[in-house]
């Protein structure tokens, strides 16, 4: 008797932690994961989360590790937040991807011809194909979201990745040497030059060490493009959705 | 057969008594103890290496764990001796080659609750190794074969204590403390029979009902109030005094269930060697909300105060304040910010501090500098007794803190809340000089990041530590100023020693899962 008491009580608490609280949930998204993944769920520095699908995580269960463990090295986990915190978490975060997805204007065939016509493959690589300078676009659809991906296209300089930084560095001897950091540590610095070319510094040897605060080497199309073709371009590159 | 005598001499005389711990800095070819000596320096009295010629040094040998490694070795007559989670290993001084390993299974069911699977050394006394496990039990090897003679239970891992330390070995006894702040753990500082494992005393860092103290928490906060104790202490032979630092209260970020001070919490103990009684207590962070532990090695050395000498011991808290305090009676002698904060306006004439209000967390998230590793942490500051400063791996790095719901379910965390990090916030760090006796900054030497490696300070007026990027350096102790640097290849989350190979200095630092070797 005290033992199918005992069951019951304890079915009621699991109950109760498992309930979710929208209101609570969302709080915790706006303080924590909004930094990342926009106030709504729309993306920015982290992936679009407002979609019916996520990638990484099929299910409620596997959207609850991620929360609690993170997505090294990028997503840092959230164990600090109580069990039934992860769960109304999860479920506000499922709850996103049933709000319609944003429905693009462009044509992402248009797209695909422009991407290859203005050049956009000379700097990144798709799908294997390409040239390695910038960062691969394969699955940039899902790391990013239409509106981050349209600002970058237009201006690229406004919308830096985290850990960005485009240097110039000038040797004691020889002329200076523009490059994305590619690494760096308290006494040596790793560049990557148009070309892809590598270069390394001991920091203590240069003459002068400049970080280029708001450049890039990705030309602004802003003015480039009609707003038909950003469109498109934007909507290809939305289309992104898998590396190979 | 110069080798094969000296090996010969190794096994004759491989016993270290107390007496040869005491009077370390006679014999500076050896590293004793965790912090070099008793007073917790981390100070190499070998001159060999200068400014001069530390740019000459190679790596003579490197040894392989298949974990990280966070050990600062022991070595002793030829002998180096090292540790990993759960295991160690005695290597032959001269190539690195291990003459015994030991290691001990890992329950299935043990989880690290707030910190990770690691082993920061062992301690020897006489002819005995001590190792302090994850799975929290005190072990004790024979020196010289590897064998386990005998092991001690000091608490239940399965509620969240474990062990990270390197114990300290004092006259017939040897210290540990406890991790655990993060799972509502009641902390301590055990001291063990080094001959028998039989337990010698207890000191809870949270005081019970009737005990000085207990009126610092309310109802029964106290039981769950953390104070973990997981950074070895420092000793003083002279008075048979261990000075040990205590971790933070708990739940960490949410402080509502335990109004008071929450003695002894984030606070620095003086204790009786012999029966663990109190002698007295600084608390630097009074109601910790900010994950603030005062696990530190305790730097202890004399210095002239305002024209008398005095007997001081010293902590780089990771509250961001560096604190002097008389050794003898705990009272506050000076103290000033070394690195960011804006948590509080200064310190007053006790050494307290004077928050600023609405800087605890909160449920929409506080900025608040430094984060909750905080400008310094668990690693090493050095000493050098030819400089009178105390050299300190610095954090400058701010963090969101978030209060959260706290409840206690026995090995689950129990934290009520967290940090994230300040978009735009590019964490940086530094290599400081404090002048020892009032923690003026003398000079500074700029890291790419935050860093997570100790100090070591030595004869020859130099200054080694390590970066986050794998780099491991020595500067010139007087200016700061780089004068050799190697990339490891491995993040350093270690403390350097020094020691001499054949009458020739040393240097070792762990970083990843190597351990390197330095010498000229």
């Amino acid at each position: 008797m005290w033992r199918w008491m005992l069951a019951g009580v304890i079915a009621v608490q699991a109950a109760a932690q498992t309930e979710a609280d929208p209101a609570a949930a969302r709080r915790i998204f706006e303080a924590q994961c909004a930094l990342c993944h926009g106030q709504t769920g729309g993306g920015g520095r982290g992936p679009a989360l407002n979609r019916p699908k996520l990638s990484k995580a099929p299910d409620d269960a596997a959207i609850r590790i991620i929360i609690r463990e993170g997505l090294p090295p990028d997503m840092p986990g959230a164990w600090q937040l109580h069990p039934t915190e992860v769960a109304a978490l999860a479920a506000y975060v499922r709850s996103l991807g049933t709000v319609a997805p944003e429905t693009l204007p462009g044509d992402k065939g248009r797209g695909a011809r422009l991407y290859q016509s203005k050049g956009c493959a000379g700097c990144h690589i798709v799908a294997g194909k390409g040239e390695g300078f910038g960062p691969e676009l394969s699955d940039i659809g899902v790391r990013r979201s239409a509106a981050y991906l349209r600002q970058t296209i237009l201006k690229p300089s406004a919308n830096l990745p985290e850990g960005f930084q485009y240097i110039a560095a000038t040797p004691a001897s020889g002329s200076a040497v523009r490059g994305i950091r590619v690494n760096e540590d308290s006494f040596t610095i790793q560049l990557k030059a148009a070309g892809g070319r590598f270069f390394s510094f001991r920091k203590a040897e240069l003459k002068d060490l400049r970080r280029l605060e708001k450049e890039t080497p990705m030309p602004a199309y802003e003015g480039q493009l009609t707003p038909a073709e950003v469109d498109d371009l934007v909507s290809y590159l939305a289309s992104l959705k898998e590396k190979p | 057969m110069k080798w094969f005598a000296a090996l010969v001499c190794a096994s004759a005389f491989a016993q270290v008594p107390y007496e040869r711990i005491v009077n370390a800095a006679r014999e500076p070819g050896n590293w004793l103890t965790y912090s070099g000596s008793y007073l917790g320096q981390r100070y190499s009295p070998l001159t060999e290496l200068t400014p001069a010629n530390v740019s000459s040094l190679r790596v003579k040998w490197a040894f392989q764990m298949d974990t990280r490694l966070q050990v600062s070795p022991i070595v002793v007559d030829g002998v180096m001796y090292v540790t990993g989670p759960n295991s160690a290993a005695a290597l032959d001084l001269r190539t690195g080659r291990p003459l015994w390993r030991w290691s001990r299974p890992l329950p299935k069911d043990y989880q690290s609750i707030g910190f990770g699977r690691v082993n920061r050394g062992p301690a020897i006394l006489d002819n005995q190794i001590f190792v302090a496990t994850l799975d929290c039990y005190l072990v004790a090897l024979d020196a010289q074969s590897g064998v386990e003679r005998w092991s001690a239970k000091v608490e239940d891992y399965k509620v969240g204590y474990s062990m990270t330390l390197a114990p300290l070995a004092i006259r017939g006894k040897v210290l540990v403390g406890v991790s655990g702040g993060e799972a509502g753990i009641r902390g301590f500082v055990d001291a063990y029979d080094a001959r028998t494992g039989s337990r010698a005393w207890r000191f809870y860092t949270i005081p019970g009902p009737g005990e000085p103290g207990h009126n610092t928490w309310s109802e029964a906060s106290w039981k769950t109030g953390g104070g973990s104790t997981w950074v070895t202490g420092s000793y003083d032979p002279d008075t048979n005094t261990v000075y040990w630092g205590v971790g933070n209260p708990g739940p960490d970020w949410n402080p509502d269930s335990r109004p008071g001070d929450n003695l002894y919490t984030c606070s620095l103990l003086a204790l009786d060697g012999d029966t663990g009684k109190l002698k007295w207590h600084f608390q630097f962070t009074p109601h910790d909300s900010h994950d603030w532990d005062s696990a530190h090695v305790p730097v202890l050395f004399e210095a002239n105060v305002r024209g008398t000498r005095r007997k001081l011991v010293a902590v780089a808290n990771r509250n961001a304040f560096y604190y002097a305090l008389d050794r003898t009676t705990g009272e506050f002698v000076a103290g000033r910010p070394y690195a960011r904060q804006t948590w509080a306006k200064g310190l007053d004439d006790s050494g307290r501090p004077i928050v600023i209000p609405g800087t605890e967390p909160s449920e929409q998230g506080t900025l608040v500098w430094p984060n909750l590793n905080g400008a310094t942490v668990w690693f090493s500051p050095a000493y050098s007794p030819q400089t009178e400063w105390i050299y300190v791996a610095t954090r400058e790095i701010a963090s969101i803190y978030f209060k959260r719901r706290a409840e206690y379910q026995p090995a689950t965390f129990f934290a009520g809340g967290g940090e994230a990090s300040v978009p735009g916030n590019q964490p940086s760090g530094a290599i400081r000089a404090l002048e020892a006796s009032t923690g003026q900054l003398r000079w500074e030497f700029p890291l790419h990041s935050a860093p997570w490696a100790g100090v070591l300070a030595t004869g020859g007026d130099l200054v080694f530590s390590g970066s986050d990027e794998g780099n491991f350096f020595a500067l010139d102790a007087r200016t700061g100023k780089p004068l050799w640097d190697f990339q490891t290849g491995g993040r350093i989350a270690a403390n350097p020693i020094s020691f001499a190979i054949d009458g020739s200095q040393c240097i070792a630092i762990a970083a990843g899962s190597v351990l390197y070797v330095f010498g000229r």
